[in-house]
C-alpha cells in the first residue's frame, strides 16, 4: 500500500527525471543551458493557454476556445499594429480586452443560458475562428500588405512589440533566457499562489467539487464561474501576444495546435504528485514535460511527425495514473 | 427454531488488514418472517450485507440457503442462488432513462438464452406480470426518472423480486421516503411476507421497527448483542443491547427564552400559503416538524438567503433582515447545516479541515490568503469539541461513517458564533450515538443564539427541542412547549388537512 501511494505521488516526476537522465547520455549536448531554454521556450505558449485552461478545469468547467482566443488576439494584434498604425501598448491592451471579453462570454454562455461548458466554448472556438478572418478578408496580415479595398497597410510590428517575443534577458550567461519563458514562469507562480493559498482559489476547487455546497457555504459560485472563464480568456491572450511577437506578423495558420497541447498539459498535471485534480504546478510539470520529451527525440533525430503519437501516449499514461492507480477517479 | 432456518450463518468473520469488523456473527432467517437488524454505525451491519450479497468475501464461517452450503463469489451469483439486496441508494437500483417496464425485466436483457433482438411486447408481457404479482400500481411506460423516489424505490424492490428471491435484504429502504410512501413499502413487505420471502431489514428508524418487525436481532462491534423473538418484542431492549448502555428517552429541560432574536412577520413562502409568524429566542432550541413537502425546507432556504419570501418581513437582532444570497445570511450571523450532506454539504475534494474552514476564507485570511495554521487549530478544535472518530484533519471525507461525516457538517457551522443557527434534518443518515452527540452538543451550546431544527421525525423533536412548531402546507400549524406536551393534538397537526387524506 505504501509502495503504491509513492508510485502515485512521485511516478510522473521520476519518470520526468528518468526522461532527462537518458537524453542527457543518449544525446549530445541535451544538459545544457541553452537546451534547457529551448525547452521552456518551445512550451512557453502553450504553458501559458494550459495554464490558464486548468482554471476552468478547477471549477468543474472546460475551455475549448483557449486556442482561437491566442490566434484571435495575434491577428488583432497585427491589425492594429499593422493597419491601425498604433503603438505596442495599444496593441497588447487590445488584446487582453479580447481575452476579457471572450471569457465574460463564455461564462454568460454557461452560468446564465445554460449551455454545457464543452459546447458554449466550442461555439465560441468556431465563432472566433471565423470572426479573425473577416476584417482581412482571409489574408494573413503582414506590413506592406493589400488590404481588402485596394489600399496597403504600412504600419509596423513595433519593436517594443517584438521584443516580447526575441529579447532575452542575461541569466549568468548573456542573452539567455526569453521573454515568454519569463512571462511563463510569473504565470505559473501567480496561478498557483492564487489557487493554492487564496481564498478564492480554494473556493473554486469548492465550486468544482460541489457546486450546491459551495453556494449553501455563502459563495457566489455564478461569479467564481464566470470569472475563471475570464482567467482563462485573459491567459489565452496573453499566449496570442507572445505568438504574434515570435512571428512578427498575423499569421492565418498558425497556431492550430495550441489548444489540444494545452489541454494536454493540464491533464497530465492531474498525475503530478498525485493529485488527480486540476492543479498549477501540475500543469506545469506537464508543459515541461512534453517540451522534454520532444526536444530529447528531436535530438535523437527521431521525425517531427511521431511528435504528436508521443504525446499522445504521455497523456494516456498520464490518464491511467490519474484515474486507475490512485482510485480517486470513482465517482 | 434452528431447523426451519431458511438462510443461515455461521461463525461469520471478516477482518480488513489489523480491523476485525465481524468477529463471529450468526444469524438465522426464516421464511416469511421480517428480521430487523439493529446497530449504530461502524457496528459492521453493512459488511454482513456485503457479504451476503457477494460484494465482499468472507474472512472465515459458513453460510447456508436451503440447507445448501452458499458462497457467492460475486453479486450476481448470489442473486442467481436467490438472495436479492436492494441497496440503501435508491437509483442504484434502477436506470433512470429506461421505462418502468424495461426496468422490472432489466435482468432479463442479458445472460445465457436471451434472444439477440429486445421485444417491447414481450417485456411489457414479463413487466405486467412482475407488477402484478407485487401489486404495483404504477403506469409501466412512465420513465423511471419521472417517478417520485417512493415510486423508484418500489420499482428497485420489484425487479429484485422478479428473481422470485428466497431472502431479500433491504438495507434502509425508507431513508429518503415520507411517512405515506413508507406505509406503500410496508404493505408491499407485508404482501412478501405472506408469500414466504425471508426479509433481512436493516433500519435506524423506530417506526419502521415497530410496524415491521417479527425479531431483531442487535450487533454491536462485529457481534450480535441480542437476538429477540418472544412477543411482544422488547424494543428498549434491543436498542440497549446495540448501544451498550441503557438509554432513556431523556427528557429535555424545556427552557424560555426571554430575548428575541429572530421576529418573523406575515412570511409567505408558497403562492397561496397562509403567512407565517414566529419569535425565536436566545439560548432556545425549536423544531420545526411536519411530513416530507410541506415546506421545512424552503422555509430553511428562505431564512438563509436562498430563496425569496414572497412577502413578508425579517427582523434579526432588532435589525430588518432581508438575505439576498446565502453570503449575506452568513455574514449576518445565520448558518445553516442543509439536509442530505452528499448533495449540500460536503466538498468530495476536500478532506475534512476544508471542509470545516469553508464557510469562513474571509474571516480565516489576511489580504485574501488563507492562514493555514488558524484553519487547522479550528478543525482540530472542532473534531474535539464534537467528538469526531477520524485520524487526523487531513482525513478524505469518504473515509468516514455516515454519523462522521454528520458531525462535520455540523462541526463546519460551530466553528463560528451564530446568530440563528438552522439544522435541516441533522440526524438524517445517521446512528443513534452520533444523533445523541450532535443534539447534546446543540443543547449544551444554545446560549446566546436561535437554533432552529426542521426534522420530519417527531421523536428528534421531542429528544431536542425547547418548543416545537408544526408545518403544514407550506406554513405553521401548531406551537406547543416541549413540557407536557399534547401528543394527540400535535399528531393531528401534523397530519391535519388535505395533504393527509390523500395520503
Amino acid at each position: 500500500m505504501m509502495l503504491r501511494d509513492h508510485a502515485i505521488r512521485y511516478g510522473f516526476i521520476v519518470l520526468l527525471f528518468g526522461l532527462i537522465a537518458y537524453f542527457a547520455v543518449a544525446a549530445d549536448g541535451f544538459v545544457s543551458p541553452q537546451s534547457a531554454v529551448f525547452i521552456f521556450q518551445s512550451v512557453a505558449i502553450t504553458g501559458v493557454l494550459a495554464l490558464g485552461v486548468t482554471a476552468t478545469l478547477v471549477v468543474g468547467g472546460f475551455d475549448l476556445s483557449i486556442g482561437s482566443v491566442a490566434t484571435s488576439a495575434m491577428m488583432a494584434a497585427s491589425y492594429v499594429m499593422v493597419v491601425l498604425e498604433q503603438n505596442a501598448v495599444v496593441a497588447v491592451v487590445a488584446c487582453l480586452l479580447i481575452g476579457v471579453l471572450v471569457g465574460l462570454i463564455n461564462g454568460w454562455l454557461i452560468v446564465y443560458m445554460r449551455v454545457p461548458d464543452l459546447l458554449a466554448t466550442l461555439g465560441m472556438m468556431f465563432l472566433l475562428v471565423g470572426l479573425q478572418r473577416i476584417p482581412t478578408e482571409g489574408r494573413s496580415i503582414a506590413t506592406g500588405m493589400t488590404m481588402p479595398d485596394g489600399s496597403v497597410a504600412n504600419g509596423k510590428f513595433s519593436d517594443a512589440f517584438l521584443a516580447l517575443g526575441r529579447h532575452r534577458f542575461d541569466f549568468f550567461i548573456p542573452n539567455l533566457i526569453p521573454v515568454s519563458v519569463v512571462v511563463l514562469l510569473v504565470l505559473a507562480v501567480l496561478i498557483w499562489f492564487f489557487l493554492e493559498y487564496t481564498r478564492f482559489g480554494r473556493m473554486m476547487y469548492a465550486v468544482g467539487s460541489n457546486e450546491r455546497a459551495a453556494e449553501l457555504a455563502g459563495a457566489p459560485v455564478k461569479a467564481y464561474k464566470i470569472w475563471a472563464y475570464v482567467i482563462s480568456g485573459v491567459f489565452a491572450s496573453i499566449g496570442g501576444i507572445l505568438l504574434a511577437a515570435r512571428l512578427g506578423r498575423g499569421d492565418i495558420a498558425s497556431g492550430n495546435n495550441l489548444l489540444l497541447d494545452a489541454v494536454a498539459a493540464a491533464l497530465i498535471g492531474y498525475a503530478v504528485l498525485g493529485a488527480a485534480k486540476p492543479n498549477a504546478f501540475g500543469t506545469a510539470v506537464g508543459a515541461v514535460f512534453v517540451g522534454v520529451l520532444l526536444q530529447g527525440l528531436t535530438m535523437m533525430n527521431a521525425p517531427y511527425y511521431t511528435q504528436d503519437f508521443v504525446k499522445g501516449v504521455v497523456l494516456v499514461v498520464a490518464l491511467v495514473f490519474t484515474f486507475a492507480l490512485s482510485g480517486r477517479g470513482k465517482r | 427454531m434452528g431447523a426451519d432456518a431458511v438462510f443461515r450463518v455461521d461463525g461469520l468473520r471478516k477482518s480488513f488488514g489489523q480491523n476485525e469488523v465481524l468477529g463471529g456473527i450468526s444469524v438465522e432467517l426464516h421464511a416469511g418472517e421480517v428480521t430487523v437488524l439493529m446497530g449504530a454505525n461502524g457496528a459492521g451491519k453493512s459488511t454482513l450485507v456485503k457479504i451476503i450479497s457477494g460484494v465482499y468475501s468472507r474472512g472465515s464461517g459458513s453460510m447456508q440457503l436451503a440447507g445448501k452450503v452458499f458462497d457467492p463469489q460475486t453479486p450476481a451469483e448470489a442473486i442467481r442462488a436467490g438472495v436479492v439486496t436492494v441497496h440503501q441508494n435508491i437509483n442504484d437500483g434502477v436506470v433512470a432513462d429506461l421505462d418502468v417496464a424495461t426496468n422490472l425485466t432489466l435482468d432479463r436483457l442479458s445472460g445465457k438464452g436471451v434472444p439477440t433482438f429486445f421485444n417491447p411486447a414481450r417485456v411489457r408481457r414479463e413487466a405486467k406480470a412482475v407488477a402484478d404479482r407485487m401489486g404495483l400500481a404504477i403506469d409501466l411506460k412512465a420513465r423511471v426518472s419521472d417517478l417520485s423516489l417512493a415510486d423508484r424505490q418500489m420499482v428497485a424492490i420489484a425487479r429484485a423480486m422478479a428473481h422470485r428471491p428466497k431472502v431479500l435484504i433491504l438495507d434502509e429502504p425508507t431513508s429518503s421516503l415520507s411517512s405515506a410512501e413508507a406505509d406503500r413499502l410496508f404493505a408491499l413487505i407485508d404482501r412478501l411476507r405472506e408469500q414466504g420471502v425471508a426479509i433481512l431489514y436493516i433500519s435506524h428508524r423506530m417506526s419502521d421497527i415497530r410496524r415491521l418487525a417479527d425479531r431483531i436481532i442487535s450487533m454491536r462491534d462485529g457481534v450480535v448483542s441480542g437476538v429477540f423473538d418472544r412477543k411482544p418484542l422488547d424494543y428498549e431492549g434491543a436498542v440497549n443491547a446495540m448501544l451498550g448502555r441503557k438509554i432513556h428517552l431523556d427528557r429535555v429541560v424545556a427552557r424560555n427564552s426571554a430575548h428575541p432574536v429572530l421576529t418573523v412577520e406575515g412570511l409567505r413562502i408558497a403562492p397561496g400559503a397562509r403567512p407565517i409568524s414566529l419569535t425565536l429566542g436566545a439560548g432556545e432550541v425549536v423544531a420545526v416538524t411536519g411530513l416530507v413537502g410541506v415546506g421545512k425546507t424552503a422555509l430553511a432556504e428562505t431564512l438563509f438567503g436562498v430563496r425569496r419570501p414572497l412577502s413578508g418581513a425579517m427582523t434579526l437582532n432588532g435589525k430588518p433582515y432581508a438575505p439576498g444570497s446565502t453570503g449575506e445570511a452568513i455574514a449576518a450571523g445565520v448558518f445553516l447545516v442543509a439536509k442530505d450532506r452528499g448533495e449540500n454539504g460536503i466538498v468530495g475534494g476536500f478532506n475534512i479541515e476544508r471542509n470545516i474552514s469553508l464557510p469562513f476564507h474571509r474571516r480565516m485570511s489576511r489580504f485574501s490568503v488563507l492562514k493555514r495554521r488558524i484553519e487547522r487549530a479550528t478543525a482540530r478544535r472542532q473534531i474535539d469539541e464534537l467528538g469526531i472518530v477520524c485520524r487526523s484533519e487531513k482525513d478524505e471525507m469518504s473515509a468516514l461513517s455516515g454519523g462522521n461525516q454528520q458531525k462535520v457538517m455540523v462541526a463546519r457551522w460551530m466553528a463560528q458564533e451564530a446568530r440563528l443557527f438552522i439544522l435541516d434534518e441533522p440526524f438524517q443518515g445517521v446512528d443513534i450515538s452520533a444523533r445523541r452527540d450532535i443534539a447534546a452538543k446543540l443543547r449544551a451550546s444554545a446560549d446566546g443564539r436561535a437554533t432552529l431544527l426542521f426534522v420530519t421525525e417527531l421523536d428528534e423533536a421531542l429528544e431536542t427541542a425547547d418548543r416545537i412548531l408544526v408545518m403544514s402546507e407550506q406554513t405553521i400549524v401548531g406551537e406547543h412547549r416541549n413540557a407536557d406536551i399534547d401528543l394527540e393534538r400535535l399528531l393531528a397537526e401534523v397530519a391535519g388537512g388535505p395533504l393527509h387524506s390523500a395520503a
